[in-house]
């Protein structure tokens, strides 16, 4: 599978009144074609902030290292996202060749135009459609994600649906302009459990059927382990686990993803205590020295913990975490 | 129907329960939209009372009716906590100023619940004020102590504002609030929903403290099915208005006994990477609650219905197991051919 996307190093700071707060420190990760990759992480972990900078949306206050790279793989060659400063050279990126979709639906489409005319101003955009091949193509995508009567469904505005189907719809008008790679900010949070499994589902179907990338971002690990085939967990803006969904989800190595899973209420150990991950997330303005998670951590192993940072260390070939619990494979 | 033999214990009973919302605009339109419909429940007073349900089930509504927020419109409730005996259709005057005292709230959002000018000190200690429970600010400083320790907050603490605190310490502030008048019974509304899993865990077990603690009746409204099994001892779905089913809750996990249920079981996301249960997956959406079905208001989803469920509706009747009650017309053929 060929690289999608390449994030390399990406640091980046917003510039406020309290001085530069880090948002994300250090990151790098890559999607494949066709692979879901499942960004996990709490409040103020930087997961959407990460997800954001894939676009260049983040604002104006953002500050970007000289190191971050994010590369884009197109057909037509290799896009620095970051360099990118003109608009019209965004909108190659931005709903081009990557779609994103968010938790909240009904704050994503305008209130008071119709939902068939949003999707059509974005394919004119973004295709050299006419407006009756937009209008058609629309309402085969909307048909494609399950939505009863598209045709009707096509002239309704937003408020008019069910947050199921706005969800659905949403879904529907990220893909109609083909992208490589589709950005989900939890998409399934706002949603029942009973149509959560169902947006799930389709999102799955969607994947092989368009052969794209999915970044999911969520904080909820039950659903990262029925979408994700790669799991990538965020702390305090760090990335400090990556693997296989199967590897992270059964064999988690960090503290942090450790506690993360003994914290969440399982329905097969019901006799079970839950056990919290004690103290409370620092804030961002005041990001602990050393390893971010050692002011909850509960297996400190030396002082290095809270003075240096923990170097990425490789528990599989395919698995890394950062912490000084673990050495390299064939070190001692 | 229900166990009677233990009436002592049940410190809020509800028969026939129904609160409606008159949505129609005018003299000749008079349509009312059911929040809740003809619910029958008892709660034991010291357990931890789960109330489940999606988004329109009507589980916030019928905690609000138990609180006395939103007028009863049918049928009725009953108080009893050994000391009053109230009933919860009528009440008003005095009678309602006295059970304010015995009955309170934990919000959702302990962002939106906590007034941002106000000091911890004072917003713990403002029902004890509004409701005149003290004689003097000495006493209303000791009791606001009293509880900010049992919701494990320091006195350096009270000092402060809201906005200096994490989301975990605002919903124990919140919780020290609601708990500051000594109430017997508790309405958490989603109380967790809006905080961080590592943080969930600890609010859950500071909330099983205080029950064991204080003595205090918890309703503990959610929508997700793990935590409600985690921390009550029995378990209500509610489905557009209607109670569905009510079991304690190691019965209802192990043996749900209405499609419902299990399909909201099944739809939990699994942690389980290779467990696919897309086999019980529900089809559709939970209907408008102003445009409801009639027999049956699971019908339109449900997997087994047959002619009779889009007619007659289910009542609430008694199950296999002891205090498990089921609204399903063929739950016994259902569960003999191990359907579910």
């Amino acid at each position: 599978m060929s690289d999608l996307i390449t994030v390399q190093n990406l640091t980046l700071k917003f510039r406020t009144d309290e001085g530069l707060i880090t948002a994300v420190d250090d990151v790098s990760f890559r999607v494949r074609k066709g692979e879901v990759m499942g960004l996990v992480g709490e409040s103020g972990s930087g997961k959407s902030v990460t997800a954001k900078a894939l676009m260049h949306l983040n604002a104006k206050n953002a500050v970007y290292t000289p190191e971050s790279k994010i590369i884009l793989h197109t057909d037509a060659g290799e896009i620095d996202v970051l360099a990118l400063r003109k608009a019209a050279e965004m909108k190659v990126v931005r709903g081009g060749a990557i779609s994103m979709i968010f938790q909240e639906p009904m704050a994503s489409f305008a209130p008071a135009i119709s939902i068939g005319k949003q999707m059509i101003e974005q394919l004119m955009l973004h295709s050299d459609m006419s407006k009756a091949q937009a209008r058609k193509h629309s309402i085969e995508m909307l048909d494609r994600v399950g939505i009863s009567d598209p045709d009707k469904r096509f002239d309704q505005f937003a408020f008019e649906l069910s947050g199921g189907m706005r969800q659905r719809a949403m879904i529907a008008m990220a893909l109609s302009t083909k992208p490589k790679l589709l950005i989900a900010d939890e998409p399934t949070t706002a949603l029942d459990v009973t149509i959560q499994a169902q947006v799930i589902d389709l999102m799955k179907d969607l994947v092989k059927e368009f052969d794209m990338g999915i970044i999911f971002i969520t904080h909820d690990l039950g659903v990262v382990a029925q979408t994700a085939d790669y799991v990538s967990v965020m702390y305090l803006g760090r990335l400090i686990e990556k693997g296989p969904v199967r590897e992270v989800i059964r064999d988690p190595r960090h503290p942090y993803t450790q506690g993360l899973i003994d914290a969440l209420p399982k329905l097969d150990e019901l006799d079970k205590p839950l056990t919290p991950i004690p103290g409370d997330i620092p804030s961002p303005l005041e990001r602990p020295p050393g390893c971010v998670f050692n002011t909850r951590c509960s297996k400190i192993v030396g002082p290095q913990c809270t003075t240096v940072l923990p170097p990425d260390i490789k528990v599989s070939p395919t698995h890394r975490v950062a912490c000084y619990i673990y050495k390299e494979e064939g070190q001692a | 129907m229900k166990n009677t033999g233990m009436n002592d214990d049940i410190l809020i009973s509800a028969r026939g329960l129904s609160v409606g919302f008159q949505i129609g605009k005018g003299m000749f339109d008079k349509r009312v939209l059911k929040a809740v419909d003809k619910v029958d429940v008892d709660i034991e007073a010291g357990s931890f009372f789960g109330l489940v349900g999606e988004s329109g089930s009507g589980k916030t509504t019928l905690g609000r009716a138990f609180l006395k927020a939103v007028p009863i419109t049918e049928g009725g409730a009953t108080y009893n906590d050994g000391e009053v005996e109230l009933d919860l259709a009528t009440l008003d005057g005095a009678e309602l100023k006295d059970y304010r005292k015995r009955a309170q709230l934990i919000f959702q959002d302990p962002y939106a619940a906590l007034s941002p000018r106000m000091t911890v000190r004072d917003i713990i200690a403002e029902p004890l004020e509004v409701m005149g429970l003290t004689k003097s600010r000495a006493e209303t400083d000791e009791r606001v102590r009293e509880i900010a320790a049992k919701c494990r907050l320091n006195l350096e603490h009270l000092r402060r504002f809201p906005h200096a605190f994490s989301g975990g310490q605002r919903q124990r502030i919140s919780i020290a609030r609601a708990l500051v008048s000594g109430p017997k019974f508790v309405v958490a509304d989603e109380s967790v929903a809006a905080l961080d899993v590592s943080i969930q865990a600890d609010v859950l077990n500071l909330l099983k403290e205080l029950q064991r603690d204080l003595g205090i009746t918890f309703m503990f409204i959610s929508h997700d099915l793990s935590v409600v099994a985690h921390t009550c001892d029995h378990v209500a779905v509610m489905y557009l208005g209607r109670l569905v089913e009510s079991a304690p809750t190691m019965e209802l996990f192990k043996a749900p006994r209405h499609p419902y249920t299990k399909a909201l079981f099944s739809a939990i996301p699994s942690l389980d990477p290779d467990d696919d249960k897309s086999a019980q997956k529900l089809e559709g959406e939970i209907p408008s609650p102003t445009n409801q079905p009639s027999g049956c208001k699971f019908h339109t989803r449900c997997p087994f219905v047959v002619d009779r469920c889009k007619t007659e509706e289910p009542k609430l009747e008694h199950a296999d197991g002891s205090g498990h009650e089921v609204s399903c017309h063929r739950w016994k053929e259902l569960m003999e051919s191990h359907a579910l």
